[in-house]
């Protein structure tokens, strides 16, 4: 029985870790200047084609959890019922909104009638519609949700920190290997 | 006293006008024998200047919604045609309120400067198939270059007849106009080529 999670399966946490961290980046640190800019507007973009990445990372992501069950916790790890209870409502939240934050990030963007053409080169199809008063409305489900996506990654993080460095037991191991004592 | 100087008035006015009207006409057509050939067909209300340009690979439209000029039409005798198309570039709309405030600045179109953008036809020749190759000068922003669109010219059957639209685009630099200058200048960020898409709708003449 594997102790650790299946290659696979941290190479796509990983990489989503890496590029959520691009894509709010990308849209909250945008110069705080008054009306549009050159500079604003490739963040923009950067921020559209990194949320369409985590969108497809995530897929993947979800896919292969199937494939490569979690490996189960280590014996070393005490943990009570309700901790793990609120670790596994927190992935399930977790993979749920890096999957629905950028659709509603691309329904978005079709409904302003500002398609998303991923890293500059392909278009991706228009989800609905153009209307602006709509597109108001998904911005405002969009930001709130991806506000509580924030939330959960630092309440995932740092249980997993304190885990291993306050109970040092094996938790953060299994999505870290190279960390195994 | 008062009665005579109100008509002396009239017949001044009325002089003044007659004078006025038909020299634009003698200095524009001056091969044109036939007198309505001169008349104005151009349905200004009825026409649209679009225009497409991309933003970090995102076709971003945008329109005029404003459009002035004078049209003289001859689809039988196409060299003799005369074209001029006066676009007040302040009328500039890409259906975002935030960019369509910068647009008359002075890195954009510098609109209190040059308000209008002008398309003034030198060339009409027919290429067969209702379409026809016209050549001219457009000058946007002070900036006078020649351009060639190929448009085709076809009766509405809406109207059966009694009008035409004459559709058709042309590519050109936004830079060579120097629209977007400064930072906007990038175009990695805002592509050079924009295309322009006109249909221009005419009178058909009886």
């Amino acid at each position: 029985m594997r102790q650790t999670y299946h290659p696979v399966s941290v190479l796509w946490h990983w990489l989503i870790a890496i590029l959520l961290v691009a894509t709010y980046y990308f849209v909250l640190g945008r110069p705080d200047t008054p009306g549009p800019s050159p500079e604003k507007l490739q963040m923009m973009s950067y921020h559209k084609w990194a949320g369409i990445t985590v969108l497809l990372f995530s897929l993947i992501r979800i896919a292969s959890r199937f494939i490569f069950p979690a490996p189960p916790m280590g014996a070393d790890v005490k943990m009570p019922a309700w901790q793990n209870k609120t670790h596994k409502i927190t992935l399930l939240l977790m993979l749920l909104l890096t999957v629905t934050i950028p659709l509603g990030g691309w329904l978005m963007s079709s409904a302003a009638g500002r398609p998303v053409v991923w890293f500059g080169l392909w278009q991706l199809p228009d989800l609905i519609g153009v209307n602006k008063d709509l597109a108001g409305q998904i911005k405002e489900v969009h930001e709130t949700a991806a506000w509580a996506l924030l939330a959960l990654v630092s309440l995932h993080t740092l249980a997993a920190l304190k885990h291993h460095f306050v109970d040092k037991d094996s938790v953060l191991s299994r999505m870290a290997p190279w960390l195994k004592k | 006293m008062k009665r005579i100087a109100y008509a002396s008035l009239f017949c001044l006015a009325t002089a003044g006008a007659a004078l006025a009207a038909p020299a634009p006409a003698a200095k524009t057509a001056p091969a044109a024998k036939a007198a309505p050939a001169a008349a104005n067909q151009l349905l200004a209300a009825q026409s649209e200047v679009r225009f497409t340009a991309k933003q970090m690979g995102v076709p971003m439209q945008g329109m005029f919604t404003k459009l002035t000029g004078s049209v003289q039409w001859n689809a039988a005798k196409p060299e003799a045609s005369r074209i001029r198309l006066e676009i007040p570039v302040a009328s500039a709309t890409v259906g975002a309120p935030e960019m369509d405030e910068e647009l008359p600045k002075a890195e954009w179109f510098a609109a209190s400067q040059f308000p209008t953008a002008v398309f003034e036809s030198s060339a009409v020749h027919a290429l067969g198939a209702n379409r026809f190759e016209v050549a001219g000068t457009l000058s946007i922003k002070g900036v006078k270059l020649p351009v060639k669109t190929q448009a085709t010219v076809l009766p509405n059957a809406a109207d059966k007849g009694a009008t035409s639209s004459a559709t058709g685009s042309l590519d050109i630099a936004r830079l060579a106009y120097k629209i977007g200058q400064g930072s906007w200048g990038d175009t990695s960020v805002v592509a050079d080529p924009v295309q322009i898409q006109y249909r221009i709708r005419l009178k058909t003449q009886p």
